[in-house]
């Protein structure tokens, strides 16, 4: 099982790595989320309490979406996710071998997108780097698990492109609410590591159950 | 996960529809290894149809196919790891190279050495010398020469084929048609789909006209393929 | 006709005409007066939203597990009845809330989460409608999550707005408007059950149509 998630997601990330055609944009369609974002709320040159963190969660949840659907249309052409759920691997893995290379994608992203908006909105993102990295990673993993197997489940369907956004977002909100408010909490000057332990917390039981749920469902949810 | 094998492949009354739609209708025949069988017939007859139901992808809405003693529902992984299909789309990675398709799909189908797997697909198609370039430079003929190795890789039992004659030149044709014959006398149990009576002629030990999701008429040995098809078409109307 | 309609309709009917007199005839509540008693409607309203999104989730997992197409009938018309019922639900909301303390939303936790329930169950009917075939899994997967999502979104609106929770402006049940409350639960249960036969019923007919067509093409 381990060997096929990690085949699945070595083939993934080769093919990304040829083109970086979607790492390009979607990082590209992350910021000029971030600057529309900014010259939407930024009054004065200060962006609203706490703008930074909730402009930032946006771009990851836009950027995402848009990395999701590219993704698995790169499966539709071909055909190659019926010719992946018909080999004797077990499903699930499946699901985790692209589950991962969309944390990574994500993960990727992400890397250049917290400095772009630490240095657009002057916020102390790097202040602690180790609490940071922990709710971005448990966000990321939560909206991409839900993220994977929607758009698993919408290869064959019709409009996937509007139905992956109308399935995800509302699914998504708690991991938006604790992101951000985690992330927030983070910027505050002095930082109530209690709270951000919360959240984090909250995001972790939310990656367990979801997770969960999807190895659960991929199987039937996949088979015709 | 225990190998599974079988000598037959049987499908019983097997219907499918979707919605108010059929697209099978009470479909039954039987073929054992070392056999090819042809599902002839236009397009809209329900042969993707039917491969899909055979190949494990769909199920049927009524009826049950039968590999040996095995069904998909109680086999499944097992099962699918003695069915080979090539479709209508290929089911290759354009931006990765032969070589890497090839090793990708046999290390997924469990083999050991999934680099020396691919090494020997490659010889067998002849395509070593552009091992290592990507899928999408290549003519729709050794795309469909990768792609048939990819379908045979882990030495599948059923070999299930959807149009394979399309967009192909006489040389691959040859090629192909050499090469269904080897998997015949290697035991294999073949299924082609194709409205290509011209090129089935002579290949097919059995050979199933459909029409409208229906088996319009089974010919074992069939010859004169062509006026045997405008028979029946007539007839259908 | 269903044999059940007539006589279910009616009891439902006359229930809820009865409803309004045992309304008038509780007693006011002590600081809002006369507006407080849409809450003998927009209580059941909501109880009957979440006790149809259960039922649509549970016949969605039934359904993804079971494949049984009477329980995709249930989860789809389970699914209407969430929309429906949670629309009443977030009318007369900030109706009340409105007449009561001044503001229409007030971001309070239950109203939120029930906002967030309501729009997966918008989610749930358009990708039935749009999703093409094999929607029907589709839907009910979303079904499954927008389930097991209920404590997260819960706890996540809860303490969204601060990690303090400023006590509810919405009262707790106040059991002592007994009658009129239970008796205006009834009602929306007996509507709620109504519909929802109703509504499988349409289903199962539509099901033997599509067999029809089928068994005419043999």
């Amino acid at each position: 099982m381990i060997r096929t998630a990690w085949l699945v997601l070595k083939k993934d990330l080769t093919v990304e790595v040829r083109s970086l055609e979607i790492a390009y944009t979607t990082l590209f369609f992350a910021v000029s989320c971030i600057l529309f974002f900014a010259f939407a709320l930024v009054k004065e040159g200060k962006a609203p309490e706490d703008g930074a963190a909730g402009i930032l969660w946006i771009a990851i949840a836009f950027g995402g979406t848009l990395a999701l659907g590219r993704t698995f249309e790169r499966e539709r052409q071909s055909e190659t996710l019926r010719a992946l759920l018909m080999a004797p691997a077990a499903r699930p893995a499946i699901y985790v071998g692209k589950l991962l290379g969309i944390v990574a994608l994500l993960a990727a992203a992400e890397v250049v997108l917290v400095p772009l908006v630490a240095f657009l909105f002057q916020a102390p993102l790097l202040s602690h780097p180790f609490w940071l990295a922990a709710v971005l990673l448990s966000g990321t993993i939560g909206f991409a698990a839900v993220g994977t197997l929607f758009s698993a489940m919408l290869v064959r369907a019709r409009s996937r492109d509007v139905l992956l956004p109308v399935l995800l977002y509302p699914i998504t909100v708690p991991v938006i609410i604790a992101g951000v408010r985690a992330t927030a909490a983070l910027l505050q000057p002095d930082v109530e590591l209690a709270l951000v332990r919360f959240w984090v917390a909250l995001l972790i039981a939310l990656d367990v159950v979801f997770v969960t749920l999807a190895l659960w469902t991929f199987e039937p949810l996949m088979t015709d | 996960m225990i190998p599974l094998d079988f000598e037959d492949l049987t499908a019983e009354d097997v219907s499918r529809h979707f919605g108010r739609r059929r697209a099978l209708s009470r479909i039954s025949f039987q073929t054992r290894k070392g056999s090819i069988l042809g599902l002839l017939g236009p397009n809209g007859a329900g042969k993707s149809t039917m491969l899909a139901v055979l190949a494990t992808l769909m199920r049927p809405s009524s009826g049950s196919v039968r590999y040996g003693t095995h069904t998909a529902v109680a086999s499944g992984a097992a099962l699918r790891s003695r069915i080979g299909i090539l479709g209508h789309d290929l089911f290759l990675y354009p931006e990765l190279t032969a070589r890497e398709n090839l090793a990708f799909f046999a290390g997924l189908y469990g083999a050991v050495h999934p680099q020396a797997a691919a090494d020997a697909a490659l010889q067998r198609s002849g395509l070593a010398d552009r091992a290592d370039d990507p899928v999408a430079s290549f003519s729709r003929g050794m795309r469909q020469r990768v792609a048939l190795e990819r379908a045979l890789i882990h030495n599948p039992r059923l070999v299930l084929l959807d149009e394979p004659f399309t967009g192909l030149d006489d040389a691959s044709t040859a090629a192909l048609i050499a090469r269904l014959q080897g998997l015949r006398e290697s035991g294999a149990i073949v299924v082609v789909a194709t409205h290509d009576l011209d090129l089935a002629e002579g290949l097919l030990d059995t050979a199933l006209f459909l029409r409208d999701g229906r088996v319009a008429e089974a010919v074992a040995r069939p010859d004169a393929l062509r006026s045997t098809y405008r028979t029946i078409m007539r007839r259908s109307t | 006709m269903p044999k059940w309609f007539v006589p279910l309709a009616a009891a439902t009917a006359l229930m809820f005409a009865a409803s309004p007199f045992l309304i008038a005839n509780a007693p006011y509540e002590a600081t809002m007066g006369l507006v407080q008693k849409i809450f003998y409607y927009h209580l059941p309203s909501a109880w009957v939203f979440l006790l149809s999104a259960i039922v649509c989730g549970i016949a969605s997992a039934r359904f993804l597990f079971g494949g049984s197409p009477r329980q995709d009938r249930l989860a789809y018309a389970a699914a209407e009845l969430t929309v429906l019922f949670g629309a009443i639900v977030l009318v007369t909301g900030p109706l009340w809330a409105r007449k009561a303390w001044g503001v229409w939303w007030q971001w309070d936790v239950r109203l939120t989460s029930s906002l967030m329930g309501w729009m997966v169950a918008w989610a749930y009917l358009l990708v039935r409608k749009y999703g093409g075939p094999g929607s029907d899994k589709l839907a009910a997967g979303l079904a499954l999550f927008g389930m097991a999502n209920v404590p997260f979104v819960y706890i996540s609106v809860n303490y969204w707005r601060t990690i303090h929770p400023a006590t509810s402006v919405v009262p707790t049940l106040p059991v002592d408007m007994g009658v009129a409350l239970w008796f205006a639960v009834a009602c929306f249960l007996l509507l709620f059950v109504l519909l929802l036969r109703l509504r499988v019923y349409l289903e199962e007919q539509r099901a033997r149509l599509d067999a029809l067509y089928l068994s005419l093409d043999e």
